[in-house]
């Protein structure tokens, strides 16, 4: 019976919240409005008084040692690589993305290339499409689309059916959206870039890879370690950091991810770099405590400098749940691109698709390996290319 | 917008009520409705269309049962075969007959390998085994130093000579660690090796090799309960690769299907041995196959929620909490306040209400529900006098004002809070004369039917209230409740039903006691999609 009280006592709990939900919520625009905007104030104040005495402390570089905020440049008998610039990287990884997409693209054209186009064949290249993570829907809706042309067209050889398959894929992957990360600073004020995503999907290592391309192009960068939480995050990035020369700011374990964001934003600016770069810890999109916190590191980020770029990290073997961890995540802090991770396995990262059109948010970087180097700008058509086995 | 299998099906079968037996149609519509929510779940397609087959098979020889509508028999095959297919032989680890046992854990980059050694490590500790947690990742940065930290939260010693970040040979790590666990008394050797990708063949090599030196008596495969269609090909590449004895799955604690554990078991028939939910150390337990059956069809997990209650709550606060229920007394606020803090205990409410079977379709409310909507209420309530908490009936205009302002909400807030009072204490005196909880024999359903109209009721009131235009949207609501209703006292009597789906038919399987009418409350409670 004790079970009943539990089921009883959430219910009723849960009878008054939910009414409170209705109740409440609608009013709550104009009635929060107040003492919210004082809360934010307070908080505004707090942090802006507790970052002076931060930021004098790397000041003294004697003093490094007991510091919250540790200075990179003590470690340098690493030597600082130059990595190669970003350019057409995507073609030199076209072999590692082959191998992870020819089933999907031989498979596809054995079955274009039958001589008939009967049930079969149709409900073989919807699986397909299944298999690669696309999703029910956008499966169907391809294979629709790709047989109304057909009929339409009168179309029979395989090549053309090939180049119509190209086009809707193509057409789903949208290439005429903006691609280009917006790292370029502004006058005196430096980019910033925020990373998130849920846990394991490679935030920190993509943050290491991206300030390489960057310093690869010459800019000068500033990593912020916001992940507190994770054991040794803040290290991981801090040996990225140091391969390339470029200062990671960080707290000991547990302090405050939107104070560390900030101040990696702020020593930037003092320092002139160009872009900022900040590593977050990674958290389930269910954990509402955690989005919140995420929510505020960019607001805190924000009274300091704007945010240019909210990357989403997905990993490519996520499956349906990637969907709702965009949405989960757009709405907290308004993505503004996805970098897809570990492309390089038998994963085919088709859940990017019904991200970007149900969210209209580019995939603007993949992740194609272990290697510094194996980040690359995503393109759509070369993309497609190494999906249907071509060049 | 993922409406539940258990949904779907009855909209399917809306028009076939009545009929004697599943006929092909009706198989053939249902397998239909199934297939896309194990796709959507990310089972992997081969494995789906193997396990349709056999439904299909199944739901053809199956004799019709009065007591069940085709829907809920097809589910009730369905959940029948996945807990058949998940479950299977339920293992425990093997020790070796000669200490150390060595258990080794292979996966993906990212999957929680190295939490999961920690966890592993602290719930070997507190079976009484001294568990020696060993750094073999030696590729992602910092990956011993994460090593180090997750064993020292969870007070495990970890051996770790190589520095890491991609120096040192990880076979021979993992070869000295079985000589130093001897000499120091570790009686299980855990050894955590870098992600690798099933395609990367010197990396897999690799893999071979540590197994070759340390001879594990476990290989577990670290899956995360993320993974998509994927799933299949990886599980193939790594058992190829090294082989695994059993599957360990993570990150169960986002609101992913976790499609990929069926896969893996249908595939390559290795069983799923533990399963990893949440962030902390202690967030680990052992697989319940029956649990993830209802999860992957979308169907709550009470027996989750009920589980972790008794591990939060002391007995005699449970008690304590029974008899403010069951007493003769009317239902107050101080009652509520403290039932409130309860249920906060148990974490986030949205949480707990994703839980609750039935829940699934309302996902986008249950998201809107925050936790400070919770601080609010309380708040309003501690403004009160006790005398007010006793008897809100004497809670007149300028209390009203008094205690918004005390509690810096609105005075519609406090009325909102005291209407809705009204109605839950009106619905507990309904209970308790229809059915109260731990009188036995008491046919808990008229209870639970009154409670959802009240329910209804309240809702409806609370949209009108707010000038909300949706009360078309709320008189179907009421009708679909009613609908699901008569269906339920069909499906009242059967007793194979899994947990959580919908009706009546939540009862049988869970202790005794949840029975009768909570569980079709729960489920009368979501609104329809539109």
């Amino acid at each position: 019976m004790d079970y009943t009280i539990f089921a009883v006592a959430i219910f009723v709990v849960a009878v008054l919240v939910f009414g409170g939900v209705f109740l409440i919520r609608p009013r709550r625009p104009d009635s929060g409005k107040e003492p919210r905007a004082g809360d934010e104030g307070g908080s505004a104040t707090g942090t802006a008084v507790a970052e002076p005495e931060e930021k004098e402390e790397p000041g003294g570089p004697s003093a490094a040692a007991g510091t919250a905020t540790i200075e990179e440049p003590p470690v340098a008998p690493v030597e600082i690589e130059i990595p190669p610039p970003s350019a057409g990287r995507l073609v030199r990884l076209r072999a590692r993305l082959a191998r992870s997409q020819s089933v999907f693209g031989q498979g596809l054209l054995n079955l274009l290339a039958s001589d008939r186009l009967d049930e079969d064949a149709w409900e073989g290249i919807e699986d397909i499409l299944v298999t690669s993570d696309v999703g029910v829907t956008s499966a169907s809706q391809i294979v629709d689309g790709l047989r109304t042309k057909v009929k339409v067209l009168g179309t029979r050889s395989p090549e053309e059916v090939r180049g119509l398959l190209r086009e809707e894929l193509l057409a789903q992957i949208n290439p005429e959206l903006d691609r280009a990360v917006r790292t370029e600073p502004h006058g005196t004020r430096p980019a910033v870039i925020m990373v998130v995503g849920v846990n394991g999907t490679g935030k920190t290592t993509s943050c290491g890879k991206l300030a390489r391309v960057l310093v690869g192009d010459g800019r000068s960068v500033v990593l912020g370690a916001a992940d507190t939480f994770r054991a040794a995050a803040a290290d991981q990035l801090e040996t990225w950091g140091s391969r390339v020369g470029a200062p990671v700011i960080r707290k000991d374990e547990g302090a405050d991810p939107a104070s560390v964001a900030f101040d990696a934003v702020t020593r930037a600016s003092d320092e002139g770099a160009d872009t900022v770069i900040i590593d977050t810890a990674g958290r389930l999109h269910t954990k509402t405590g955690l989005m919140d916190e995420l929510g505020k590191v960019k607001r805190v980020v924000e009274k300091k400098s704007q945010v240019d770029e909210v990357l989403l990290v997905l990993d490519a073997t996520t499956g349906q749940n990637g969907l709702r961890q965009a949405r989960v995540f757009a709405e907290v802090v308004n993505i503004t691109g996805i970098v897809l991770t570990k492309l390089d396995g038998t994963a085919k990262g088709g859940i990017i698709v019904q991200v970007q059109r149900e969210l209209g948010v580019p995939v603007k970087l993949v992740g194609l390996g272990e290697g510094p180097d194996d980040l690359a700008p995503f393109e759509p058509e070369t993309f497609v290319d190494a999906i249907l086995g071509e060049g | 917008m993922f409406e539940t299998l258990s949904d779907r099906l009855t909209s399917v079968f809306t028009s076939l009520r009545g009929k004697g037996r599943l006929s092909e149609e009706d198989i053939n519509s249902t397998a239909r409705e199934i297939r896309l929510a194990l796709l959507e779940a990310d089972v992997a397609l081969p494995v789906v269309r193997d396990f349709i087959a056999q439904i299909k098979e199944r739901a053809r020889g199956e004799e019709v049962s009065r007591a069940l509508n085709p829907a809920q028999q097809v589910i009730k095959i369905v959940n029948e075969e996945l807990i058949r297919i998940l479950g299977g032989e339920t293992r425990e680890i093997r020790f070796a007959k000669n200490p150390p046992t060595v258990i080794m854990l292979a996966g993906l980059q990212g999957t929680g390998k190295t939490t999961l050694a920690g966890k592993l490590g602290l719930w070997l500790a507190d079976e009484r085994n001294t568990p020696l947690l060993v750094a073999a990742d030696l590729q992602r940065p910092n990956a011993v130093t994460q090593l180090q930290v997750v064993g020292e939260r969870a007070n495990v010693p970890v051996f770790a000579p190589q520095p890491g970040n991609g120096v040192g040979d990880p076979v021979e790590v993992a070869r000295e660690s079985i000589d130093y666990a001897q000499r120091n008394n570790h009686n299980v050797v855990i050894v955590d090796t870098a992600g690798r990708l099933g395609v990367d063949s010197e990396m897999m090599q690799q893999a071979a090799d540590i197994r070759d030196a340390v001879r594990p008596d476990e290989i577990l495969f670290v899956v995360d309960a993320m993974i998509g269609q994927d799933a299949v090909n990886t599980a193939q590449a790594f058992l190829d690769g090294v082989g695994y004895d059993a599957v360990a799955l993570t990150k169960l604690d986002g609101d992913a299907r976790g499609g990929a554990a069926l896969s893996i078991r249908h595939i390559t028939g290795r069983p799923i041995m533990f399963a990893s939910t949440g962030e902390k150390l202690e967030d680990f337990d052992l697989f319940h196959p029956d649990r993830m059956a209802s999860r992957i069809l979308d169907m709550g997990d009470m027996l989750t929620l009920i589980e972790h209650a008794q591990k939060t709550f002391e007995e005699s606060e449970v008690e304590k909490m029974a008899s403010t229920l069951a007493s003769e007394e009317d239902f107050t606020l101080d009652d509520f306040l403290q039932q409130m803090s309860m249920v906060r205990r148990l974490g986030p409410i949205s949480n707990l209400l994703g839980m609750m079977p039935g829940m699934g379709q309302m996902k986008e409310q249950i998201g809107n529900v925050d936790d400070k909507d919770l601080d609010r209420i309380a708040a309003i309530i501690q403004s009160m006098t006790p005398a007010e908490r006793d008897n809100p009936k004497i809670i007149n205009g300028s209390r009203r004002l008094r205690i918004a302002n005390g509690s810096g909400t609105q005075v519609s807030d406090v009325n909102g809070l005291v209407t809705r009072f009204f109605e839950a204490q009106k619905m507990m005196r309904q209970m308790k004369n229809g059915g109260m909880p731990g009188m036995p024999g008491m046919p808990g359903q008229s209870g639970g039917k009154k409670k959802a109209k009240a329910q209804a009721k309240k809702a409806k009131k609370g949209k009108q209230r707010s000038g909300n235009p949706l009360k078309a949207k709320q008189q179907e609501a009421e009708k679909a409740a009613e609908r699901q209703r008569r269906q339920e006292e069909g499906g009242d009597q059967s007793s194979q039903l899994p947990p959580g789906l919908g009706g009546g038919a939540g009862a049988p399987q869970l202790p005794p006691g949840l029975g009768g009418g909570k569980m079709p409350d729960l489920s009368d409670f979501k609104l329809p999609k539109q």
